[in-house]
């Protein structure tokens, strides 16, 4: 079983540097250069994961990104594992740890292969048709679906990886280091032009790196040889940047595109560390020249999915470039010329070659030429009808086809092999295009969609664009390019090319076998399992859109994006439908090109950086009062000060108490505020608010209503008049952004005329808050020489003054009914004055309480909170505050739809008080109301908005809102919960001092 | 990603920006002359069309600026930016 299938030969591998790694908890050797595939090839592994539904054995079938079935985990710690990467774009490193995904117990034995004898029962949709119904059986299927389906496991822990996101900007971007993409980069740079070339390998030169054919000459070099010397050029070319390890991900309008570099994957395991990982490029290019060559397609033909069936271009970059035979006897299985490279390059290479089967007549192309001078043996006008050999082939067999190429004729021959190399022909790489939102065109000599309109300062070069041989490669893309970038460059017009040219095309989506279709299994999509049965099958039951068919099928929607097949699953679409190809359309690809990590993704914004952390200036202090914090928005607010292992409940009963029967102090830094100043600031705000303004005297304050255009309550809070032309307004905390934009927009779009200027200076003042029937006592220990009286300083207005010489701003004005003052500092000074302030009044045990506190003091009172007991679709009518909204201004926002026909229904829900029959019952926020509990369906009337245990009124006590809740005034009602019905009484929203005594004791 | 001219500061990135819907609808200078059907044509009803549109957009992030966008919203292409108050260059 294991041999060694390494020749000497190749010059990109270091022979002398031996890498160990694990797979599947086997130790195994492979060298510096060689990716997880190319080292697992060369110990003879094929077989690397079991398929999806059948769970038949797979084998690694590629070299490159679109590879379906050498999908692996990596790692064996299950914390920071990660699944579905591709074992032919890993490069190997001293210490990776990779194992075979989707297959349980082992690759080699697995339970699931019990699938692949009963396919005759699993048709297209199985899942969707079989685990559809009864829908109660559900929770079986999917235990057994995913114990089944091996999709990989997920890390259980944060990623410890550093990721990184970066800016870059040029004139021109080139994507692909091939030989066009080389020739693009080149001369872009020498024009001067800001020029950054990336390409998703380690190193440049695409395939033409190891081209070393005579039929490939370039100014009579070896291609291979010709495109080093002009990679070596590359570093001294000024203005070129080149990213290697760099896979364009995504290419978004405006050339924006993202790129993710590979920075430390290579690297060994103990390199790795401190390093960042990878880094997502935000490019923004001025002109993109799209260089991403093509795929190689596979055949579709009966169990053309067994390990050792590989692609026929494969197997040539895994001998030429790699050194290691994939087989060491090997078929190839082609309809056009690029088999008979490999076949030459396998031959020079030593590995013996049966034979290729080829479907077409015959042809006299250069390159098959010298593939019959080599005495390569070909059975012309063939197809393969079967293979055989379950956990790698071990033969196949080889029909001749009839003249139509719907069915085979004559012996079947059976040949013995290892390895078969399998040709389609080739899929220009358009994802990046299509992605831009480029449009197609289909070409039908050789089945190609092909780059066609695009709004972008873009093109496509190379085999992308659907040049496949090296002279068109060569001249068109210089041709292009000079076009591209408005230059005259003929350096490389002048080349002298030798370049064989395929001169016979043909090409069977569907190759017919001796056995009915019904009994064949020509796989279409591998990772997903579906085959061209399936496909004709969602024919037959009426699907007929593209996107229909491969969502049925789920072709094409695997990890690979069905990269490698789509185009057989449109031709087979296309061919039993009876339309042509070109009109068909193609399926969408989808941004990201190859899977990105979370990590490059989220980049630098984790942990504390995931969102900005906005604290109070008195923050500090909370912590060291150990006061336990709410998120709001972005803040982090005192939300209760837990003393002695107290529950929230019991902390926030014994704050409520102290700020009602003494004094209680509150950090409302958070609150909003806009400083608002202009000749017609009062004017502004008579059109902002629902009430009038004009009059408000200077040094007064006053509470404001803001709605919406539609009339509902968006923002509330108080604004003082500082003097003439100058307010202070205060919004909510989390409003406080949305108000201030929304401001502005009024300002600048539909009122221009008036001369208002806002500033946010919710960042300059911080606010305490001390509120209870001491907090007169307190505040003229702080300030002595201020006038406390009702009569100097009555509620509602606002007096200048200092601390120890720190200049305050002092409203009276109460958001919890009781007396009580806001000092408003500069930021600085916060922490200072609220520490003075504590300690003038530790003689009134002064109690800092916090927002939960603050939300059951003015709920006892009625006061509203908007966003809490508002939702946007309440008016102030609604909430019962009819007072506030002025009768004499002719406009303000929201005005007109106060009096919509819809909003002045009678039956809208209302805000109103609910007490429970128990005291001691409290409602939860949210909980339903409903006016009888018998007749079914019941409906609902509205819910409760806010609730609490009052300890001032020694009962529990809510705010709801209820469909016609204003006339349902000491109405009996019930809140209905899981496990009991709770009966309540509709009262008045204000609970505690309905006189408003309190303001002013 | 859009690469947007703001009237005030030049080419910025699209994040930089929020989008406010429909251009050139008007308050009504006096609205409670109007019917509700009228009303609420101004208050709910907006075109958002395929094709060329004019919008609203802010560089909220930035000099905080309202103006005007000519922009195709079938293929993103912005045809041109101008200032509150002007009318659009392109139809
Ligand atoms: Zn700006």
């Amino acid at each position: 079983m294991t041999k060694n299938l390494r020749i000497a030969k190749s010059k990109f591998i270091d022979q002398t540097s031996r890498i160990s790694f694990k797979f599947d908890g086997k130790t195994l050797y492979g060298l510096k250069g060689d990716t997880l595939a190319s080292a697992l090839l060369a110990n003879n592994i094929h077989l690397v994961g079991r398929s999806f539904k059948y769970h038949r054995p797979r084998g690694i079938m590629t070299c490159g990104s679109e590879e379906p079935n050498a999908i692996v985990q990596i790692g064996n710690d299950p914390s920071i594992t990660e699944p579905n990467t591709r074992a032919t774009e890993i490069e190997l490193y001293e210490g990776l740890e990779a194992s075979s995904q989707n297959c349980w117990p082992s690759v080699n034995f697995d339970i699931g292969a019990i699938n692949n004898f009963f396919s005759p029962l699993i048709p297209a949709a199985f899942y969707y048709k079989t685990f559809m119904w009864p829908a109660r059986f559900w929770k079986i299927y999917e235990y057994f679906i995913r114990q089944s389906a091996g999709l990989g496991k997920s890390p259980t822990k944060p990623d410890k990886d550093i990721y990184d996101h970066r800016y870059l900007h040029c004139d021109v971007l080139v994507v692909g280091g091939g030989i066009s993409g080389i020739i693009a980069a080149k001369t872009s740079a020498k024009n001067n032009l800001n020029t950054v070339l990336i390409d998703d390998k380690n190193n440049l030169g695409g395939t033409t790196l190891f081209q070393h054919n005579e039929c490939f000459k370039i100014n009579n070099s070896y291609s291979n040889e010709w495109l080093k010397k002009e990679i070596e050029t590359l570093n001294s070319v000024e203005n070129l940047t080149i990213k290697t390890r760099t896979t364009l991900a995504a290419y978004h309008s405006y050339n924006y595109l993202l790129a993710k570099e590979n920075l430390t994957d290579h690297l060994d395991l103990n390199e790795k560390k401190g390093k960042i990982r990878q880094r997502l490029w935000k490019i923004r290019a001025k002109k993109v020249v799209i260089a991403t060559g093509s795929m190689e397609r596979p055949l579709i033909f009966n169990n053309n999915d067994r390990p050792g069936i590989i692609l026929s271009s494969s197997i040539k970059k895994y001998i030429d470039y790699y050194g290691v035979k994939c087989g060491e006897k090997v078929s190839l299985f082609t309809n056009n010329d690029t088999v008979y490279e490999t076949a030459i390059s396998l031959t020079n290479s030593g590995v013996s070659v049966n034979s290729i089967i080829d479907i077409r007549d015959k042809t006299n192309s250069l390159i098959v030429k010298q593939a019959e001078k080599l005495g390569i043996k070909i059975h012309w006008k063939s197809t393969v009808v079967n293979t055989k050999g379950y956990k790698r082939i071990n033969s196949i067999e080889i029909m001749k086809l009839s003249d139509d190429g719907t069915s085979v004729i004559e012996k079947k021959i059976k040949e013995e092999c290892d390895c078969l190399g399998i040709s389609g022909g080739w899929t220009p790489r358009v994802h990046l295009f299509t992605q831009s939102g480029g449009k197609l065109k289909f070409r039908d000599e050789d089945n190609v969609f092909l780059p066609d309109k695009t709004e972008l300062d873009q093109i496509s070069i190379g085999s992308c664009n659907g040049d496949f041989e090296l002279y068109d490669v060569i001249k068109n893309s210089s041709k292009l390019v000079n076009k591209f970038l408005n230059i005259n460059n003929n350096d490389y017009e002048k080349l002298e090319i030798i370049s064989s040219k395929e001169m016979d095309k043909k090409n069977i989506w569907l190759l017919p076998s001796d056995k009915s279709l019904g009994r064949t299994k020509p796989f279409l999509d591998f990772q997903n399992d579906s085959t061209a049965k399936d496909v004709k099958l969602a024919l037959r039951e009426g699907f007929k859109s593209i996107e229909h068919v491969k969502r049925y099928t789920t072709t094409g929607m695997g990890t690979d994006q069905g990269k490698l097949s789509n185009m057989h699953a449109l031709g087979i679409i296309a061919e039993t439908a009876g339309v042509k190809m070109g009109e068909l359309g193609t399926t969408t690809f989808r941004p990201p090109y190859t899977p990105l990590t979370f990590g490059a993704i989220v980049g630098r914004n984790v942990g504390e950086f995931f969102d900005i952390t906005r604290k109070t200036p008195i923050h500090d202090w909370h912590v060291k009062n150990k006061a336990e914090f709410e998120n709001v928005g972005q803040w982090k607010r005192a939300w209760y000060y837990p003393k002695n292992n107290e529950t929230m409940y019991d902390s926030v009963q014994r704050e409520s108490k102290a700020a009602r029967n003494s004094a209680g102090i509150l950090d409302a830094s958070t609150l909003g505020k806009i400083d608002i100043q202009g000749t017609d600031a009062s004017e502004f705000l008579n059109r902002v608010y629902t009430n009038a303004w004009s009059k408000l005297e200077i040094g007064k304050c006053r509470y404001g209503l803001m709605l919406n255009e539609d009339g509902m309550v968006y923002d509330d809070g108080v604004t003082t008049r500082l003097s003439e032309n100058h307010y202070i307004m205060t919004t909510t905390t989390g409003g406080a952004a949305n108000v201030l934009s929304k401001l502005e927009d009024y300002l600048q779009t539909e009122w221009p005329e008036l001369d208002v200027y806002l500033t946010s200076v919710t960042d300059q003042y911080a606010t305490v808050s001390i509120c209870g029937p001491n907090s007169k006592k307190i505040l003229s220990k702080l300030i002595p020489d201020l006038n406390l009286s009702d009569k100097e300083f009555p509620h509602m207005s606002f007096k200048n003054a200092s601390i120890n010489n720190i200049k305050c701003k002092v409203m009276r004005i109460s958001f919890t009914g009781e007396h009580s003052y806001e000092i408003n500092v500069q930021s600085s000074y916060g922490k200072s004055v609220w520490e003075k302030c504590f300690e003038a009044g530790k003689e009134f045990k002064i109690t800092p309480y916090g927002t939960e506190t603050m939300h059951l003091l003015r709920a006892e009172k009625g006061f509203i909170i908007a966003g809490q007991d508002t939702d946007g679709t309440m008016t102030p009518v609604d909430l019962q505050m009819d007072w506030i909204i002025s009768k004499k201004k002719y406009d303000f926002i929201g005005k007109r739809s106060l009096y919509r026909s819809d909003t002045i229904r009678e039956d809208r829900k209302q805000l109103v008080g609910l007490l429970t029959d128990d005291p001691n019952e409290i409602l939860e926020e949210g909980a339903q109301i409903v006016a009888e509990t018998s007749k079914k369906p019941i409906e609902m009337l509205g819910h409760v908005t806010s609730s609490y245990f009052s300890p001032n009124l020694n009962k529990s006590i809510a705010l709801a809102v209820i469909k016609n809740g204003k006339n349902l005034k000491g109405q009996k009602m019930y809140v209905p919960m899981k496990n009991k019905t709770i009966n309540v009484t509709i009262t008045d929203t204000v609970f505690l001092d309905k006189e408003n005594k309190r303001l002013n004791a | 990603m859009f690469l947007i001219n703001c009237p005030y500061c030049g080419e910025r990135d699209q994040s930089e920006f929020s989008a406010g819907g429909e251009a050139h609808i008007v308050r009504p200078k006096q609205p409670t002359e109007l019917s509700d059907d009228q009303w609420a044509e101004f208050l709910f009803m907006r075109k958002n069309i395929k094709g060329v549109q004019l919008e609203r957009w802010n560089h909220s992030h930035g000099c905080r600026k309202w103006f005007n966008m000519v922009r195709d919203t079938s293929n993103d292409k912005i045809h041109a930016v101008y200032k509150m108050g002007e009318k659009p260059p392109i139809k």
